[in-house]
């Protein structure tokens, strides 16, 4: 059983500095972001000596970064209702109806997921344009819909999946229509998978970079990973600024992730492991 | 359930919306590559309008050694990146599998990385490589400027793409192992297979689907690299490290060249799709079996 004890504490090694890997750049970040700029190049410290929030006073008074945070949440927001809405109504159908061409559409599915953005950014580049939508939010509320509709129908086509089918076939014995069934059956015990797929879409859709940086022209409809990839400084990277803005994208996913993690694994795994 | 046509009816009506939407902003728009790339279609050059040149562009493409380089880079990204982050997602996996305290705690710690901006996950290794602040630097007894060379330029990039998509290589065959019923190790165990002889004839076997899953989908996503090249080197130094992604981004948006850029855009499409079909005829099996 030695071998058992030394394996053991070489995965318990292993996973701690796995955990220090991982949370290490955050909190250098963390550090850095409250450190004074004219410091920042001096001498690196793990701790912060007087921590300053001036980088992140900068951020909403010389950045306006409010306004990539509000062009985010509305396109992130909208795209992810849009999606779980309309992509539940085909993922029901796909997890639990029978009909022919379902193997067929779930494999077109799964193949849009594989999509490279960058195969469509030119044609819808030119569409948004003719439509002038180039720099709003349906400008990119539309592009996200490319990933994000086959990920949400993907991901709740897993979930429906394992929801029983008891309840669903006594209520239609009962002599509920399948529409009745599923707006009052199904759609309330789905309720854990449509909100764990609706986090998963707004995450993908925060963290979109291409279509944003392709599609929006100035500041007034950038989205936060454009704002940040495009700060620049007078005389140098104003990696303070940066730091700090970065922090503040991380944070709310962070807290979501945190709070979902267990759902979110299920979520992720699930579509992929177990079909 | 008798009546199947009232079924069949209802089951189109709901797929119908999805499927249109999909079809709306994603085949249709890769039609219209497809047909933009048989054009000269310049805006630097908009009084030549858009002529149908056939495949003249994909005859320029093979003859363009920045496409081939991009390409190599692209492949040599995706070698490196996949190869370390499967390994390492692997013995994670192997790892967390135990049970032991603090589960809850690394898996939080490794979706971070994951859930986060690309971009901001870029930033964040830019950083640490930077040439004046960089904490790395700080470590080495001679400072090495990350950026200016290919070869040193690769190091973050790839350590990057490790840092933020190990977690989830490691999570997918986590849930892989965990499907495996112990009672297969119990037996092994008996049969007196050690520690490596259990790992090596028991457990990959079966985990053999999820470690394909896992390997196709980073090729297919670490193929497409772009924010994570965009931010750290920019493609630099010159086109050193330009990614195929890149190529075709600065092809529209810098050169303006949108038939030449379709072109290359379809050769990219052509060569994921080559891939996403693996990816469906590995995921096909597990399909299949739960249907029934």
């Amino acid at each position: 059983m030695r071998a058992h004890r030394i394996g053991r504490w070489l995965g318990g090694a292993a996973l701690a500095a796995l955990v220090a890997f991982a949370v290490f750049p955050f909190w250098w970040a963390l550090v850095a972001s409250v450190t004074p700029e004219a410091r920042l190049f001096a001498e690196p410290s793990l701790w912060p000596a007087e921590p300053v929030l001036d980088h992140y006073r900068a951020l909403w008074e010389e950045r306006d970064f409010w306004i990539p945070l509000r062009n985010s949440l509305v396109v992130a927001g909208t795209t992810t209702l849009f999606c779980v809405v309309v992509g539940a109504l085909a993922a029901y159908a796909l997890a639990r109806l029978r009909f022919r061409g379902k193997a067929a559409i779930l494999g077109f599915i799964l193949a849009v997921t594989m999509f490279p953005q960058i195969s469509i950014v030119s044609p819808l580049y030119l569409l948004l344009r003719s439509l002038r939508l180039i720099n709003t939010y349906p400008g990119l509320v539309l592009p996200y819909l490319t990933f994000a509709m086959p990920l949400t129908v993907w991901l709740l086509t897993g979930f429906f999946r394992q929801l029983p089918a008891d309840l669903e076939e006594a209520a239609l014995v009962d002599g509920a229509s399948r529409w009745q069934t599923l707006t009052r059956v199904v759609l309330p015990l789905a309720a854990p998978g449509l909100a764990t797929t609706a986090i998963l879409t707004f995450l993908y859709c925060w963290n979109e970079f291409l279509f944003a940086l392709s599609f929006t022209l100035g500041p007034e409809r950038q989205t936060v990973p454009v704002a940040i990839a495009l700060f620049r400084g007078r005389y140098q990277v104003p990696w303070g600024q940066i730091l700090a803005a970065a922090i503040v994208a991380t944070a709310p996913v962070a807290a979501l992730v945190l709070a979902f993690q267990r759902r979110i694994v299920q979520g992720l795994t699930a579509g992929a492991v177990k079909g | 359930m008798a009546d199947f046509r009232a079924d069949r009816r209802f089951a189109w009506a709901l797929v119908t919306p999805a499927l249109a939407t999909v079809a709306g902003v994603a085949i249709f728009p890769l039609a219209w590559t497809v047909w933009e790339s048989l054009h000269r279609h310049d805006l630097r050059m908009p009084w030549l309008g858009r002529p149908f040149v056939g495949l003249a562009n994909y005859g320029e493409v093979l003859a363009d050694r920045r496409f081939w380089e991009a390409l190599g880079h692209t492949a040599l990204f995706t070698a490196a990146s996949v190869t370390l982050e499967i390994l390492l997602g692997l013995g994670l996996a192997l790892a967390m599998n135990r049970a032991f305290r603090g589960r809850g705690l690394v898996r939080a710690a490794v979706l971070v990385p994951w859930a986060i901006p690309t971009v901001v996950a870029a930033l964040l290794w830019r950083f640490l490589f930077d040439s004046q602040a960089g904490i790395v630097n700080a470590l080495l007894t001679e400072p090495i400027v990350w950026f200016n060379r290919a070869a040193t330029a690769w190091v973050p990039v790839i350590l990057a793409d490790v840092w933020k998509t190990t977690p989830f290589v490691a999570l997918l065959l986590l849930a892989g192992l965990q499907n495996i019923d112990p009672a297969v190790y119990e037996a092994a165990e008996v049969d007196g297979a050690g520690p490596w002889r259990r790992l090596w004839n028991v457990t990959l076997p079966l985990l053999k689907p999820a470690l394909l899953v896992a390997l196709i989908f980073r090729t297919l996503d670490a193929f497409r690299v772009f924010d994570l090249v965009y931010i750290l080197t920019g493609g630099g130094p010159g086109t050193a490290t330009e990614p195929i992604a890149l190529y075709t981004f600065n092809t529209f948006f810098a050169n303006l060249r949108f038939g030449y850029g379709a072109a290359l855009s379809v050769i990219v499409f052509l060569v994921t799709f080559l891939l996403a079909m693996l990816y469906v005829r590995g995921l096909g099996v597990t399909l299949g079996g739960e249907e029934r």
